[in-house]
């Protein structure tokens, strides 16, 4: 059954989708994202990856996303930024699927993704695609790709910056565009989230950035668009018009649904972080006898999982079996703070007195470091 | 009796060797005898069925062990880190299937494997740096067609003309083995007809027995199925490799529970191993239970009233609310039940503050955030706060002090559809209440004794 509802579905992509996928052979494909939600977008550059023909042609997606920060496959989410300040301020955290760094996406940003088969795979074309159009619109503007596929503008400014993911067959190259991103709340969110962290995961390296806007005031946002596609056609010899389209049809793409929901949830945001360990220092207080000492914390988070929590707290501060207790309490679960506190609270139940008190206090500042 | 057909057994035994080694001799040797020939011959056969059946039933035999080198990943690039293995020692691939991920310059390549078979060796720990050209791990392939092509090879597979035009205009590929195309081909199977449960819809082997055993409505035996279907993911640790891009993509078919009739055992650790503790220390407190019911008729009435007053200000009432305010009028009266006594019952502090909690079940365990000073607040500040915890529970934020210093429990099963309960009071507290679901029933008002 479920093998003609396949057959099925097929059918109807067909018939749906027969104007934009179908077409004649040579000619590529230029699709502008409806969507403002990073997930959606991600979830469709995955399905465009995966399921469209790139062998005889190209595909150049355009999309932009509400704030969100995204971080590259192999990062640390915690090292890279303030997951505290996000929430407060609703901003999502999406890992995609290509390498690289962290960036800080919103409105005032542009996104391309150039989707070509592995042997076609170029990216100092398609940055040169990115740079043509841009002096093509603005012909004395000082812009130019650098080694590190970086486009720089006045040979200081980062505008623009890339990664990329390589499959079985396939290939793609996204970059961003700086247009008039809000550059003040991306400084308040790209910052660790706690201390001490140690860790191999790729880091990011900052530059400092500036708006295609403030360089060039009349280029608007639709006009960016047209040459940057005219550019694209013109440097791969395509004809291809502007097709809009709307990541969250599943009709339109089988299986994106399902593509959203694993890029939200924490398995594939938090649990792919390479191992990393938090090493630092706590300080503890003494509410009623004003007393305070200073004690270390290690934890080795593998999977964002915890997989070991070691306390060294001074034998005169807190008998060591307790210290051992709350730290193994820690131990096989999420590195998040509640589930750090639910663990702490689960422990401090059992204990009275000076010892609660004491046992809370040390509690208190090992969930503060944990985000 | 025993004695001869040991003795048979024997003579059968020295016979086999001699064909079997007359057999490795004849490969040997430029040419056999010929009376020796039709014998062979004949053991040669059931050999090869053996072999065709064991090709159906076993996953492996063995086969030659091949080094899978890294391919060119292009624009040049000589060196890559791995950043994550998607398989270990020992896990079975099947072609196509993702073995690692590696990171160059920005770019992040999945690296599928070429071949069917089973992982012998990792070259790579994790961060270690990886050459191109150079091998990547050690498959030992299944005794099967000797030709492994070397470049990945577009398999397009005779189908009914309309459907080969589909899946072109869709740029899909139905992809399958050349072990489980040549399954199908053995077995009439068009593989078109094939549901495939495997990734990007692929057709796996077990899929074609599957299909097999609709079709002739054949029992495959148990063990059979065991052999085949993948391994239990292993507890409590890093489980099966699950490739990205197979995660997007689930198969199509409803996923098959796998039983394996195995028991699984793991270590209790973390927070499951803290409550152990506080629920042992728990039940040695000496409980005492009292059950009613109580009529809420006017509570339900109160409550939809006030409902839309604390919506304009933007809060959600719920019961619970008024169920805290009023233990706190309660415990007003009865200062015992907000007590704690210390460890031997030496000593028993009566808390000044009503610190009630509310127990929630989540994918952690049983977390009890509190209403701090309920005695203090108006069932309305209750909602509110209430509210407060509740958003700070959905985004994982309940720190420390939300969820210790409590000094009284509702527990609310109605939540869950329960009507009794029998709570355990939760140390240091003395005493906890739970709050059965809100019913509509029948009841005698008056009973006039006539």
């Amino acid at each position: 059954m479920s093998h003609v509802r396949r057959s099925l579905s097929l059918l109807r992509v067909d018939g749906v989708l027969g104007g934009v996928f179908g077409g004649c052979d040579a000619s590529g494909l230029v699709l502008l994202s409806r969507s403002t939600d990073v997930f959606e977008n991600l979830a469709l550059e995955d399905w465009i990856d995966a399921n469209v023909d790139l062998q005889r042609r190209g595909v150049l997606l355009l999309w932009r996303n509400r704030p969100a920060v995204v971080i590259g496959r192999h990062q640390n989410p915690w090292a890279e930024c303030n997951l505290a300040a996000m929430r407060r301020a609703a901003v999502p955290l999406a890992r995609r699927r290509s390498g690289g760094g962290t960036v800080y996406h919103d409105l005032g940003n542009l996104n391309m993704t150039f989707f070509a088969s592995k042997k076609a795979y170029d990216r100092q074309r398609n940055l040169s695609v990115v740079t043509g159009a841009l002096r093509r619109a603005r012909p004395g503007l000082d812009v130019h790709a650098t080694e590190r596929l970086d486009i720089l503008l006045n040979g200081r400014f980062k505008i623009s910056g890339s990664a990329s993911r390589l499959s079985r067959k396939s290939s793609y190259h996204h970059c961003t565009l700086l247009h008039s991103a809000d550059r003040s709340a991306l400084a308040a969110v790209l910052r660790p989230s706690c201390p001490g962290i140690h860790s191999n995961a790729t880091p990011s390296v900052p530059s400092p950035v500036a708006n295609l806007l403030d360089h060039a005031p009349s280029l608007q946002w639709d006009e960016l668009l047209d040459a940057l596609v005219q550019q694209y056609n013109a440097e791969f010899g395509y004809d291809a018009a502007v097709a809009p389209v709307d990541p969250a049809d599943e009709l339109a793409f089988p299986g994106v649904g399902r593509a959203v929901a694993e890029l939200r949830g924490w398995d594939w945001t938090f649990s792919k972080t390479p191992k990393f360990s938090v090493q630092t220092a706590l300080h503890l207080t003494d509410a009623v006898s004003a007393a305070s000492c200073s004690a270390r914390l290690h934890v080795e988070v593998k999977g964002g999982v915890v997989e070991s929590c070691v306390l060294d707290v001074p034998a005169h501060w807190l008998p060591p079996r307790l210290v051992a207790a709350l730290a193994a309490a820690l131990v096989g679960d999420r590195f998040c703070r509640q589930r750090a506190a639910a663990a702490v609270a689960a422990v401090l139940r059992t204990e009275n007195g000076e010892l609660q008190r004491r046992l809370l206090d040390l509690g208190d500042a090992l969930v503060s470091v944990i985000s | 009796m025993a004695a001869v057909t040991r003795g048979s057994f024997a003579v059968l035994r020295r016979l086999l060797t001699q064909q079997y080694r007359r057999r490795c001799f004849r490969l040997q040797s430029v040419r056999c005898d010929r009376t020796v020939q039709p014998l062979a011959f004949r053991w040669d056969r059931n050999i090869q069925m053996l072999s065709s059946r064991t090709l159906h039933i076993a996953s492996v035999s063995r086969g030659p062990i091949v080094q899978f080198k890294l391919s060119d990943i292009g624009e040049g690039i000589m060196e890559v880190t791995v950043k994550e293995w998607y398989v270990k020692e020992g896990d079975k691939v099947s072609q196509f299937d993702s073995i690692c991920e590696v990171q160059s310059d920005k770019a992040s390549v999945t690296i599928t494997s070429r071949y069917d078979g089973v992982i012998k060796r990792l070259y790579y720990d994790v961060d270690a740096t990886a050459l191109v050209g150079k091998p990547l791990v050690d498959i030992e392939t299944e005794a099967g067609p000797a030709v492994i092509p070397e470049e990945d090879v577009v398999e397009t597979p005779a189908m009914a003309r309309e459907e080969h035009t589909h899946q072109e205009i869709k740029g899909l590929k139905t992809q399958a083995t050349p072990a489980v195309r040549r399954l199908a081909i053995e077995n009439n199977i068009k593989l078109s007809e094939v549901v495939g449960t495997g990734r990007d819809g692929r057709i796996l082997k077990e899929d074609i027995l599957n299909f097999l055993a609709k079709q002739t409505g054949a029992i495959i035996p148990p063990t059979l199925f065991q052999e085949i279907q993948t391994p239990p993911p292993a507890p409590a640790t890093a489980a099966r490799p699950a490739s990205t891009a197979a995660a997007a993509k689930p198969p199509p078919a409803t996923p098959r529970p796998v039983f394996t009739g195995k028991d699984v055992t793991e270590p209790l650790k973390g927070f499951h191993k803290a409550m152990v503790r506080t629920m042992t220390a728990a039940l040695k407190i000496p409980h005492f239970g009292y059950c009613d019911e109580v009529d809420l008729s006017r509570l339900v009435s109160l409550r939809s009233e006030l409902r839309s007053i604390a919506e304009a200000r933007g809060v959600k009432l719920s019961y619970m609310p008024f169920f805290i305010k009023a233990a706190s009028l309660g415990l007003l009266h009865f200062p015992v039940l907000n007590a704690s006594v210390d460890e031997g019952c030496q000593n028993i502090t009566y808390k000044a503050s009503h610190n009630i909690g509310l127990a929630m079940d989540t994918l952690q365990g049983l977390l009890v955030p509190n209403v701090k000073n309920v005695q203090l607040l108006s069932v309305f500040d209750i909602a509110q706060e209430l509210n407060r915890l509740q958003a700070l529970g959905v985004a994982g934020q309940l720190g420390t002090s939300e969820l210790s210093g409590g000094t009284f429990t509702l527990s609310n099963i109605g939540s869950i559809g329960g009507t009794y309960a029998k709570p355990v009071i939760l140390p240091p507290e003395v005493a906890i209440g739970a709050l059965g679901k809100i019913q509509v029933l029948p009841q005698y008002e008056h009973i006039h004794v006539l």
